[in-house]
């Protein structure tokens, strides 16, 4: 890389006071992550965050799958931004990039379109009797992270270096679709070279893989997966990216998307299933984190809290390289203390 | 009567040799040290591939007329009507609504340069031509980021030298050239087509092929504009002589590999496939756009058009002429243009200023 220009793209981001709104997926799949965000505002940069409990799904997988309509969709978003009304906040900050894209979407199209804004105010009040105001600000809790990555810096424990070497740890980023690609002056650096997660990487002593397919979708399209004849397609983007990055040596995948998180994830051990092949020399496949799980991390949160153990791809070998120290023993230590039984080991995939 | 012209490229050396031929003393204004700075570095013209220099010189010895003054490292950054009596007054809007008969105040033009010095003159020819797209706005297409990634400005410049294949570590096995960068394009807001891209693509492949037989060379483009006389021969020559390959696709991506080529993602409208091939050179045909001075002359009389180009009164039968009297305009300041076009069109304005 000669230049890089997209740092000249930045968007506003609120300070203080923000309303969470959960995504449907990620407490599955990544079940420390949203915590740890919520840790990080409030213990660590001493922020005023707002976990609603009374919150629900934007519609984004349905809406993008053409199962659920745009009134549907409007009046759903419509009861959300109600509550953040509620609770007194103008902060929007959805966890999910599919959400980001959605109350995006949404506010964009009811600026153009007064109409359906007046719509969405008629669908939310005939069905519960509640009113709503626009966000002041959008932001998706990677922005946030960014915005304040060099106040957290001083507070981390541990740098993004490979402590065997002394070199910086090679990181592969991805970013979700609909963080940038629909609104891309929404996203920090734009669509082609968003710089959300690599201005995080390189602040905490990181090296950004550049590799070909970089902007590539990871496989979670939603009507690649959501249809199962069609999952061949998701799973051959995924790989499409895999044998891209191969050259460049990883050391792990950080991604803002639950569905690339999920997805970048576990098709490495269906690849290793079907075609006895992994992307890192010694077959342990790349581990990848979520932002929140990396910034955790380097905070010194503890990997079995953060939910790491949960991952397919197991992270061990990566918390040596950084020189995270983790208890073997508690790995699958459930919250009642109790041990719980280990996973079965994949046939391929080393773990 | 002065006459004054600004910007001593093709279009103002030629209309000031033809106002010196009819015994006017004419001042050329060049911000530049030297003239010529759009041509200098061509290696050849098209359709007949005569060599640029050639050119340069022809026009360069123009310039060598008793008649002729060049002022260079003159920027000329306002233009304003000073009635005789030594009044500046701004005429600004109030000139642009009057038919150029009912103005009929005694005044000439005031030409004021960057370093605050002024000129008179009575009538003005602006000729401040145009600027090559900046490629860095195309982001997708990676030009500044990867290495391997290069403008038609920098091609032909290599052609010229014969640099291309000592810039990289190996003579190239494939060079592709991507037409339409800055022109005929939503993302950047230029609507209209820049014109010379295809045929300079054209020649550019057909230069590569004589030096380079062994390297494949692709073109990919939109549609093919071959409008000028020759240039239709030479994209077919180009395929039937030198096997370069058209595909009908944009370029939707490029990005460096880890050997250092540039790999590129495309569709194949023909064969409604999408594509990904790896090069060891792309080229970027960039557009035309209006120049800086072109847009600051524009602003300061208020002929300002679409994009940042010089109106004119009417396309047709006036297209030297604009709102003002004894203000005039030529070649690539109004629209892309080819070479050719903006010489044969500084010299219509040199005689539509001898006319008036």
């Amino acid at each position: 890389m000669q230049k890089r220009y997209w740092n000249e793209y930045q968007k506003d981001i609120a300070d203080d006071r923000y309303f969470y709104e959960r995504s449907c997926i990620r407490q599955t799949f990544f079940p420390g992550s949203e915590a740890a965000f919520l840790k990080i505002l409030r213990e660590e940069l001493g922020k005023d965050i707002c976990d609603n409990p009374h919150q629900h799904t934007c519609t984004g997988i349905g809406y993008h799958s053409d199962v659920v309509p745009l009134e549907t969709t409007m009046t759903i978003v419509a009861r959300l931004f109600s509550l953040m009304k509620e609770c007194g906040y103008e902060n929007y900050v959805p966890s999910c990039v599919t959400s980001f894209g959605i109350f995006t979407e949404m506010t964009v199209k009811w600026e153009h379109n007064p109409e359906l804004k007046e719509k969405a105010r008629q669908y939310l009040w005939d069905a519960c009797k509640r009113e709503f105001e626009v966000p002041a600000n959008i932001a998706h809790p990677s922005d946030i992270i960014y915005k304040f990555r060099f106040d957290l810096k001083p507070r981390m424990k541990y740098q993004l270096v490979n402590r065997f070497t002394g070199k910086p740890l090679r990181v592969v980023e991805h970013i979700g679709c609909h963080y940038a690609k629909i609104f891309p002056e929404r996203g920090i650096g734009n669509a082609e070279f968003p710089y959300v997660l690599a201005g995080m990487i390189e602040a905490w002593g990181g090296e950004v893989v550049d590799y070909p397919e970089r902007r590539h979708c990871c496989g979670f399209g939603f009507r690649q997966y959501l249809v199962q004849e069609n999952r061949g397609y998701s799973i051959a983007n995924t790989k499409k990216k895999f044998q891209s990055m191969e050259p460049y040596e990883p050391d792990f995948i950080v991604t803002n998307c639950p569905g690339c998180s999920m997805f970048m994830d576990k098709w490495q051990y269906t690849i290793a299933e079907m075609e006895h092949k992994t992307f890192d020399k010694e077959g342990y496949g790349i581990p990848v984190l979520t932002y929140e799980e990396m910034t955790g991390l380097l905070l010194g949160y503890d990997p079995w809290t953060l939910g790491l153990q949960i991952h397919q791809v197991q992270c061990e070998r990566l918390l040596d390289k950084i020189g995270i120290r983790y208890n073997p023993d508690e790995k699958y230590k459930g919250i009642s203390g109790r041990i719980l039984p280990r996973p079965l080991k994949p046939e391929c995939l080393r773990v | 009567m002065k006459y004054a012209i600004i910007g001593a490229g093709p279009a103002g050396i030629e209309a000031a040799s033809v106002l010196a031929a009819h015994g006017k003393e004419v001042t050329l204004f060049e911000k530049a040290p030297s003239p010529l700075k759009n041509i200098a570095d061509k290696a050849f013209l098209f359709p007949n591939f005569a060599p640029a220099d050639e050119m340069v010189q022809t026009l360069d010895k123009k310039l060598q007329n008793e008649l002729i003054t060049v002022l260079y490292d003159t920027e000329i950054t306002d233009l304003s009507r000073v009635a005789l009596t030594g009044t500046v007054e701004s005429y600004g809007d109030y000139a642009a609504t009057m038919p150029q008969s009912s103005f009929a105040i005694p005044s000439e033009w005031k030409l004021t340069d960057a370093k605050g010095h002024t000129y008179f003159a009575n009538k003005v020819l602006v000729t401040t031509g145009y600027t090559p797209f900046d490629a860095h706005r195309k982001e997708e297409l990676g030009y500044g980021i990867y290495k391997g990634i290069h403008t038609s400005i920098e091609m032909e410049k290599m052609i010229r030298h014969k640099l291309f294949f000592l810039m990289i570590r190996r003579p190239p096995r494939r060079i592709v050239f991507l037409q339409c960068v800055g022109s005929r394009d939503e993302k950047s807001g230029n609507h209209y087509c820049s014109k010379v891209c295809c045929v300079t693509a054209v020649k550019q492949a057909i230069e590569v092929k004589k030096l380079l037989p062994n390297t494949d060379v692709f073109v990919f483009y939109m549609d093919l504009r071959m409008w000028g006389q020759g240039f239709e021969e030479m994209y077919r020559q180009s395929q039937e002589t030198y096997g370069v390959r058209f595909v009908r696709g944009r370029i939707s991506e490029a990005s460096g590999t880890f050997d250092g080529r540039v790999q590129i993602k495309a569709e194949d409208t023909l064969m409604g496939l999408p594509m990904k091939m790896t090069t060891d050179l792309l080229v970027l045909m960039v557009g035309m756009e209006a120049s800086e001075g072109t847009r600051q002359i524009g602003h300061s009389c208020n002929i300002c058009g679409d994009y940042g180009f010089i109106h004119t009164i009417d396309p047709h039968l006036q297209d030297n002429l604009t709102s003002h009297k004894d203000l005039y305009a030529a070649g690539t300041c109004k629209r892309p243009m080819s070479l050719t076009d903006s010489v044969n069109d500084a010299r219509a304005a040199a005689l539509a200023m001898l006319d008036s």
